[in-house]
């Protein structure tokens, strides 16, 4: 049984407003029955200093990667972590997430690569429920394991492997990392670690749009009109275009994937999530480290 | 060195990790970050004497004083919304604490691996901590001099 949607005016105007939910919304659902709310963000001990009564945790790394291939978890796994966490194949599961957000879209893109069929995000994630005093516990949430189906990924619609990029050089891709990152000066964020690429640049043809160009500084989504602004725009994309984004291992595009997709309403976009530590580290492929012509 | 010749606070900090549930480490990891103090005032008031540690994933400061005894002190700063990396900073600020230089020096590279925290945190996220030491030790030889 899936809830209602969140019928606020901000989001009404986005493509798809039954993906987003507000923090109001959420806090007046928090109990309802047939809602997980998942909290996953890059410190893996931030749900443990406090989370939303009730959420339970995902943990990107530990739990929606395979622990021996550079993959994510098989079929089976997914349904065994979906019933440990009580989620239904019919639960509405709602993600928020620290950092605006970009770890919560990047879990909520890996249900999606599994075909959760409800799935929605907290605009604002964790910083913005949290700056408006709502209430926050270090409660374990007590959920009774569900029954999910055993459902294979399919990685064919919003998942791009290497070599589909590779043929799909001279078509829309969009670098979401920052600049200086795109044009090889660093191999990581600004005071992250320099390791992870043997080589410095973008993926010729990209154009550089940083995801967090998408987010206010609350980290709530910005309007469809600035985001088609931006994205339309600023770099040119036209909504049939098939469209690649990435940025170093998939978190961060995932947020650029679900403003694209479920935002303005694009439906051909697909996430590399090899990105920047599989181009940058393979033999032979073709870079670029000029600044972007846009 | 085995864990028994590492300095006694250290070395019942590996033994308490490695002889937990691998569920309990991560509680233990959050105990220690709640042992981070505030700065003292004379870095509080000059935080530009704190050297940054990049390879954290989450902005952490570090400085280390060789005191006239040749103790050692570390000061630490790591933001609250980054429990994980302020657990790494509690655990040296603990263990390293009053130790001499020589003996934090003698601290061997890879004893980060063995609080058994790569199953439940991901090596990825290991790899700060062993920088956080790395940045210490080099800090302790720079005020040792030649």
């Amino acid at each position: 049984m899936t809830l209602p949607h969140d019928t606020d005016p901000k989001l009404a105007e986005y493509a798809h407003p039954e993906r987003l939910v507000t923090t109001a919304w959420l806090a007046e659902h928090l109990d309802d029955p047939g809602l997980v709310v998942v909290e996953s963000d890059e410190d893996i001990l931030l749900y443990e200093t406090g989370h939303i009564p009730g959420a339970v945790k995902v943990d990107w790394h530990t739990e929606l990667n395979d622990s021996m291939t550079r993959d994510y978890v098989s079929a089976e796994r997914f349904a065994q972590l979906m019933g440990e966490k009580g989620i239904g194949r019919d639960t509405t599961v709602v993600f928020y997430g620290d950092k605006s957000n970009w770890w919560a879209a990047y879990a909520l893109w890996v249900f999606s690569l599994f075909g959760h069929p409800d799935v929605r995000l907290v605009d604002g994630g964790r910083s913005k429920w949290e700056a408006e005093g709502r209430p926050m516990t270090t409660d374990a949430p007590s959920r009774s394991p569900a029954d999910y189906p055993v459902v294979e990924r399919d990685d064919s619609r919003i998942r791009a492997y290497r070599d589909e990029v590779l043929a799909h050089l001279g078509q829309p891709l969009i670098d979401v990392r920052s600049p200086d990152e795109y044009t090889g000066k660093l191999l990581h964020m600004a005071n992250y670690p320099q390791e992870g690429a043997l080589r410095g640049g973008h993926i010729p043809g990209a154009r550089n749009v940083p995801w967090a160009k998408a987010a206010n500084e609350d980290g709530s989504f910005k309007s469809r009109a600035e985001l088609q602004a931006l994205y339309g725009g600023e770099a040119g994309l036209q909504p049939d275009d098939d469209v690649v984004v990435y940025c170093r291992i998939g978190e961060r595009s995932s947020h650029t994937w679900f403003a694209l997709t479920h935002l303005l309403g694009y439906d051909k976009v697909r996430n590399y999530d090899g990105s920047w530590t599989e181009w940058g580290n393979a033999v032979r492929m073709p870079i670029e480290r000029e600044v972007d012509p846009a | 060195m085995t864990a028994d010749t590492l300095p006694a606070p250290l070395a019942e900090i590996v033994e308490l990790f490695a002889t937990s549930e691998p569920r309990d480490r991560l509680e233990l990891l959050l105990d220690y970050s709640h042992q981070v103090p505030p700065l003292p005032a004379r870095y509080a008031e000059h935080p530009e004497r704190l050297e940054p540690v990049p390879e954290c994933q989450s902005p952490l400061f570090v400085a280390t004083e060789v005191g006239p005894d040749s103790r050692v002190e570390i000061v630490v700063d790591a933001p609250l919304e980054a429990p994980t990396t302020r657990g790494f900073a509690g655990i040296f600020r603990s263990a390293l604490t009053g130790l001499s230089a020589d003996e934090v020096l003698a601290i061997p590279g890879d004893v980060t691996s063995r609080l058994g925290l790569a199953e439940v945190i991901s090596p990825l996220r290991l790899r700060g901590a062993t920088a956080l030491l790395g940045r210490i030790q080099r800090q302790v030889r720079d005020q040792l001099g030649p």
